[in-house]
């Protein structure tokens, strides 16, 4: 660049590479030259053509408006602040801070009404806080956006009781659930292509549900079902998962391979787990939380909040 | 395309609807050949009045697709269908009015009849561009389309949905009725619009026009039900059948509902405006009774007895209940609405599938019979080997 004629020639070349615009204000800079104007000012024109001609560089206007990826950057993929909500003078919530790090396992207790599935409702945009903040990494702020939005943005959500299409089979579900368009027109015309098919494939060996692909969603059984909403979760592919008691309704040793799979997950995403089944929360073995009253009322590993007064208190009414 | 298109939906297709079509198919020509190359008297012979007449309940067939595609497949009970398809009938019903030209009552070349009685000194500006058949042919699917935009814009994205949305659509109708009721609407009234003489230049009484309406007709009925065929069986099918089993999963899954309704309803209401449109020239007259909330229900009654979510079920429902309508009206007159009324309570309580899913419930009752059939001969013979 400190070069001026490496620069010119770098100009010219640009020029005719770049719109009528920039030609139009090269041939000014140059009538200006040839009448004798002020030098500093064809000067101007010139770096600013240059500038305009940079090929190192993308136009303001250009560039994407908005960056989806999210910011992890303080390892912090979901923050909670000051989150509170109350139905018909019911805090359901109450001044709640909660920050889930990246490729975190993050078990929730607590007892009945303690705000768990509330806490999930308001992460995934179905009820909205009176007052607090709630962010997706440091750039998404999931307040303003709705369920859809959240949901593309990286949040799986799997319910309490298993909301599976039952009138969809097996493969249908998992298609649907599969992360990309999500444009009417573009999902009118989807077809799958041999790589997704895999992906479908590679979730149904993982949820065990090769065999029953083609059957209705309805007929499966209350545990594969279960199942089925998992690899839902997992076709979309979201960066937090949160998981509303995945184990009511299995037997040991579907409790057993629920576990191992969420603790697989964990790493590449970040897991959320609200159970209450303690025998599980242990098997997971990860830090957790417990909520009262619609706030965390400690956190730490399974031996510190079995060990914990206050959760004893609560828990054992002590 | 047109091929691709009927390939692709063909090929998926379910055998009722494959068979219907083929029947349709054969309609198409058939029913021409034998109005006008059997002489009259001859027992072969089809009256041109039950050409027209088949011709009407093709059209009601389509209408009774269009609400099974969003009831049956996207779950939107709609008790205003029938607006749709009167718009679009009133689309081309001005048309019509505007082919009369000078051959009216009052002899006004310009002015519909019903405009010169009000003393009107010129044409509204919603009147103008309709005497160009190309102009009313888009307004039969965009009046429609914008109509459905509006409406399913405010009520989707509000997330109002089962007995309310009915509730909404029923008023809407309700409240257009009322509305191209008033003469001030400039729509002709509670006479409506009739009197028509020509289409396209060729007279609507004659017989040969008559037939080629009818041939538009199921060519309509075709095309219609090879579209809905491709959108059902599409990943939006799928979107539209997983929105109505479990809206708020498909809201966590990361799709925009109130988008999905959106296009699906626009399309349906499409459908509507095309089956009113054609509707009009077969009957002569079109006016705001169509927009009756009786009449939509009605509509209901046909997909609910032919089947839901079958799109060939509506086809079959429409056809059977006007069938017997017109049987019922011409014999027992009296008799007609307890018929209607017990065939309905009967429909529910006997046939909660529809008449198609008691047809498909009774092949695949055979169907495991024969298979348990065959598996106890294959265990005869295996114990006889033993």
């Amino acid at each position: 660049m400190s070069n001026p004629k490496q620069l010119d020639s770098q100009v010219n070349i640009a020029s005719v590479l770049t719109s009528q615009f920039t030609d139009q204000s090269i041939a000014v800079s140059r009538s200006d030259h040839e009448q004798g104007f002020t030098a500093p000012f064809a000067k101007q024109i010139q770096d600013n053509v240059s500038q305009l001609a940079r090929r190192d560089q993308v136009f303001e206007f250009l560039k994407p408006p908005h960056n989806p990826l999210i910011d992890t950057r303080h390892n912090i993929l979901l923050y909670l602040e000051g989150v509170s909500v109350s139905f018909d003078g019911f805090k359901a919530i109450n001044d709640l801070n909660l920050y889930i790090k990246e490729g975190e396992l993050r078990c929730i207790i607590g007892p009945n009404g303690a705000g768990k599935t509330t806490m999930m409702d308001i992460i995934t945009g179905k009820t909205r806080p009176d007052t607090g903040q709630v962010w997706l990494g440091s750039k998404l702020n999931l307040l303003n956006m709705d369920e859809a939005q959240i949901a593309n943005a990286g949040v799986g959500r799997k319910f309490q009781k298993p909301t599976v299409f039952e009138c969809l089979s097996v493969w249908q579900n998992l298609e649907l659930s599969m992360a990309g368009t999500r444009n009417v027109w573009s999902v009118f015309r989807a077809k799958l292509s041999g790589e997704q098919r895999d992906e479908i494939e590679r979730v149904l060996v993982l949820i065990g549900l090769q065999e029953q692909a083609a059957m209705d969603a309805g007929s499966l059984s209350h545990g594969q079902k279960q199942w089925l909403e998992i690899g839902m979760l997992l076709m979309q592919k979201p960066k937090l998962l949160l998981v509303d008691e995945p184990v009511a309704g299995m037997t040991h040793q579907e409790m057993d391979r629920t576990a191992e799979l969420l603790n697989s997950l964990a790493g590449d995403h970040s897991v959320v787990v609200v159970e209450h089944d303690m025998d599980f929360v242990r098997s997971i073995a990860s830090t957790v939380s417990v909520l009262h009253q619609g706030s965390v009322l400690a956190e730490g590993s399974m031996t510190d909040i079995q060990n914990n007064a206050k959760v004893k208190q609560v828990y054992l009414g002590e | 395309m047109l091929q691709t298109l009927f390939a692709n939906t063909m090929l998926k297709t379910d055998r009722g609807g494959q068979l219907l079509m083929l029947l349709l198919m054969a309609l198409l020509i058939l029913v021409p050949a034998l109005n006008l190359l059997v002489p009259q008297g001859h027992f072969l012979h089809v009256e041109t009045y039950t050409i027209t007449l088949l011709g009407k309940y093709l059209t009601y067939a389509l209408l009774a697709m269009s609400v099974d595609l969003v009831w049956g497949y996207l779950g939107i009970l709609t008790l205003g269908h029938g607006a749709f398809f009167a718009l679009g009938g009133y689309a081309m019903g001005m048309y019509l009015m505007r082919q009369i030209g000078d051959r009216g009552v009052y002899g006004n070349p310009e002015l519909p009849d019903f405009m010169v009685f009000l003393d009107w000194q010129e044409l509204p500006w919603f009147w103008q561009g309709f005497d160009m058949f190309w102009f009313a042919c888009l307004m039969v699917v965009l009046v429609p389309a914008a109509l459905a935009l509006v409406f399913g814009f405010l009520s989707f994205r509000a997330r109002v949905s089962g007995v309310y949305l009915s509730i909404m659509t029923q008023a809407l109708t309700f409240a257009l009725m009322l509305a191209f009721f008033r003469n001030e609407m400039g729509f002709g009234g509670n006479n409506g619009l009739t009197d028509f003489k020509d289409i396209l230049g060729f007279s609507l009484q004659a017989d040969t026009t008559k037939v080629s309406l009818f041939m538009a007709s199921v060519v309509a009925l075709i095309l219609g039900y090879l579209t809905c065929r491709k959108v059902v069986s599409s990943r939006l099918g799928k979107v539209a059948v997983a929105i109505r089993d479990s809206e708020t999963r498909v809201r966590f899954i990361g799709y925009n509902v109130a988008n999905f309704k959106l296009g699906i309803f626009i399309l349906s209401a499409m459908l509507a405006g095309i089956a009113g449109a054609l509707y009009v020239p077969q009957v002569g007259i079109i006016n705001p009774g169509e927009f009756s909330p009786l009449n939509s229900i009605e509509i209901v009654v046909w997909v609910a007895l032919g089947g839901r979510a079958t799109l060939f079920g509506a086809i079959i429902g429409a056809l059977l209940i006007n069938y017997a309508k017109s049987w019922f009206t011409i014999e027992l007159p009296e008799v007609w609405l307890f018929a209607l009324g017990s065939l309905f309570v009967l429909a529910t309580l006997f046939l909660p599938k529809g008449v198609t899913g008691w047809f498909t419930d009774l092949s695949n009752n055979k169907q495991s019979n024969r298979n348990i059939n065959s598996n106890n001969s294959v265990a005869a013979k295996e114990n006889a080997h033993e």
